[in-house]
């Protein structure tokens, strides 16, 4: 048999990767293994926690140039998992990129979509780094930690571009932007019981930690002397309740150890890359390289509100998104099937009629970005770009399955939403 | 289950279990781990002509598609209907309740042997 993997995995905080699980291998690469390249790594960045996953039973992949875990033998295991109880995530291929100084929040409001200087310290806020032609570079979390300090979270493989970036884009502000990607190394606790576990575990101290809400952060320590620090933001791409802590990679292996020995009883399990995407998907969350892109403009993903047009003054982006996509720009949706049989990304999409494929119309009304059978659903879901006459919810579209057109119709994102408690 | 080592291979990753005239076909252990946990078979019809090489079946996992190939020309005796109705049975047994396709053949076709295969996964 042959084996293509076309459903990427995701990388950030709430926000995600072009990098594919199956780095190099597409759909239509039909040599074997295409799924991950495990044990011949051709990469040389391991995380700090990389014996841990070895010891722990990992398959790896090569991940925006970081060997990182895909599952621990059950990828829908670790899914339920996190859906059910809660799972333990590295993410320490994250880039860590500081913005400090007086200016750092002016600075962000012109590099960045979003108005950062809006946000109190302890907040964080989901954003996107623009093109001057109001395409998407990248998506990012920024964490305030400061009054003039900032924390920008970047997928890993767009590091560098958004380092580069920040850069350029404030140096007629008083700031200095420093990548601190190799010094940091980030572990992501979500599921419902994730709260239950981290204010549980040995030696770990964060302050106000009930009452931190979502999107914000507060610091932390950890260690029998408090020694380590810690920023503990409430914060995921799982669409669950969840923490992600960042910390110096020194400590990690312990405190990776501590909480999987914390949760034993809890039901917390490793979780890797590939759980981490199907959960994102069911969430609806964009990943970089399949929903979002440098020729995507944040309105056709449904991000529009992440760009702060009202807020003063130029920011980099802003007349091309003031001008808008083309009148026919596809717009991000959610599809639905029956069966077990899922679209995934590449994977183009037909008009429908309720009584089957609409011949008239023979040419592809949009792709698919994102697809899977969905482990909580049951079902096939993608996420993809259609035509605006096509992307009401009830619209009936036909994927091409390999071949088979097999019907869908369009449902309203997320997929999957948790209960509020 | 079948021993691994009395068994020939296809650079495909799949197994065949050569007993006469019958070839039972299905994924190798390294297969089904690099697909991940399998969500979707299906099987050709019982009957039907294969030729060596030529996809006649899918496997799906959560995030992958693998395709299934004939190892030898022939006709379909038997489909492992316990594989479609629990796909987790190719990730839990490989090499005995996840079989796939029986299939009746002439001529066997060259295939690895077991230290063959073990060389090429080795890689």
């Amino acid at each position: 048999m042959t084996a293509s993997t076309d459903n990427p995995s995701s990388d950030s905080p709430d926000s995600p990767d072009s990098g594919s699980l199956d780095s190099g291998s597409t759909s239509s690469d039909r040599t074997r293994p295409a799924s991950t390249s495990p044990d011949s790594p051709s990469t040389e960045r391991l995380s700090p926690l990389h014996a841990i996953h070895v010891a722990g039973g990992a398959s790896f992949t090569d991940f925006a140039g970081w060997q990182m875990p895909v599952s621990y033998g059950s990828d829908l295991a670790e899914h339920h998992a996190v859906r059910t109880a809660a799972g333990l995530f590295d993410l320490s291929h994250m880039g860590e990129i500081f913005v400090v100084g007086p200016e750092a929040a002016q600075a962000l409001d012109y590099a960045l979509a979003g108005k950062l200087s809006a946000i109190a310290v302890g907040q964080a806020k989901y954003s996107l780094l623009l093109t001057v032609d109001g395409g998407i570079v990248d998506d990012l979390v920024v964490y305030r930690t400061g009054d003039d300090r900032f924390l920008v979270v970047a997928n890993a493989s767009n590091r560098v571009d958004v380092a580069r970036e920040l850069i350029e884009r404030s140096a007629d502000f008083a700031c200095e932007v420093y990548d601190e990607s190799d010094d940091i190394a980030l572990i992501a606790i979500q599921g419902p019981r994730a709260h239950e576990i981290l204010s549980q575990a040995p030696t770990v101290e964060i302050p106000g930690l009930d009452d931190l809400k979502y999107y914000w952060c507060r610091p932390g320590t950890f260690g029998d002397r408090g020694e380590h620090e810690l920023l503990v933001a409430r914060t995921g791409y799982t669409g669950e309740d969840g923490f992600e802590l960042y910390l110096s990679p020194d400590a990690a292996a312990q405190l990776w150890e501590a909480l999987m020995e914390t949760g034993a009883g809890s039901g917390l399990v490793a979780a890797g890359l590939a759980s981490r995407d199907t959960l994102r998907l069911e969430a609806g969350m964009p990943l970089y390289g399949h929903e979002l892109g440098t020729t995507t403009f944040p309105v056709q993903a449904g991000l529009g509100r992440v760009v702060a047009l009202k807020k003063e003054g130029d920011f980099v982006g802003r007349q091309a998104i003031e001008a808008g996509p083309p009148a026919d720009a596809r717009v991000l949706v959610g599809l639905a099937s029956e069966g077990k049989r899922a679209g995934r990304a590449d994977y183009l999409l037909f008009a429908g009629t309720e009584s089957g494929t609409d011949t008239e119309a023979p040419n592809p009304i949009g792709v698919i970005t994102s697809g899977a059978l969905s482990p909580t659903l049951g079902h096939p879901i993608a996420m993809a770009y259609v035509e605006k006459a096509h992307s009401e919810p009830g619209s009936p579209i036909f994927i091409d399955v390999r071949g088979k057109r097999i019907p869908a119709h369009v449902v309203s994102l997320p997929f999957y939403k948790r209960e509020s408690r | 289950m079948a021993d691994k080592t009395e068994l020939k291979y296809t650079a495909a990753h799949e197994w065949i279990l050569v007993d006469g005239t019958t070839a039972t076909v299905g994924i190798t252990d390294y297969a089904a781990d690099k697909l991940g946990d399998v969500v979707f078979v299906e099987l050709p019809e019982v009957g039907s002509t294969v030729a060596s090489g030529t996809v006649v079946g899918e496997i799906e996992s959560t995030k992958s598609v693998g395709e299934l190939f004939a190892p030898v020309d022939g006709t379909v005796l038997e489909a492992n209907e316990a594989v479609v109705d629990s796909p987790e049975l190719v990730n839990s047994d490989p090499f005995g309740e996840g079989w796939l396709i029986k299939v009746t053949f002439e001529t066997l076709p060259e295939l690895l042997s077991f230290d063959e295969y073990a060389a090429l996964v080795a890689e």
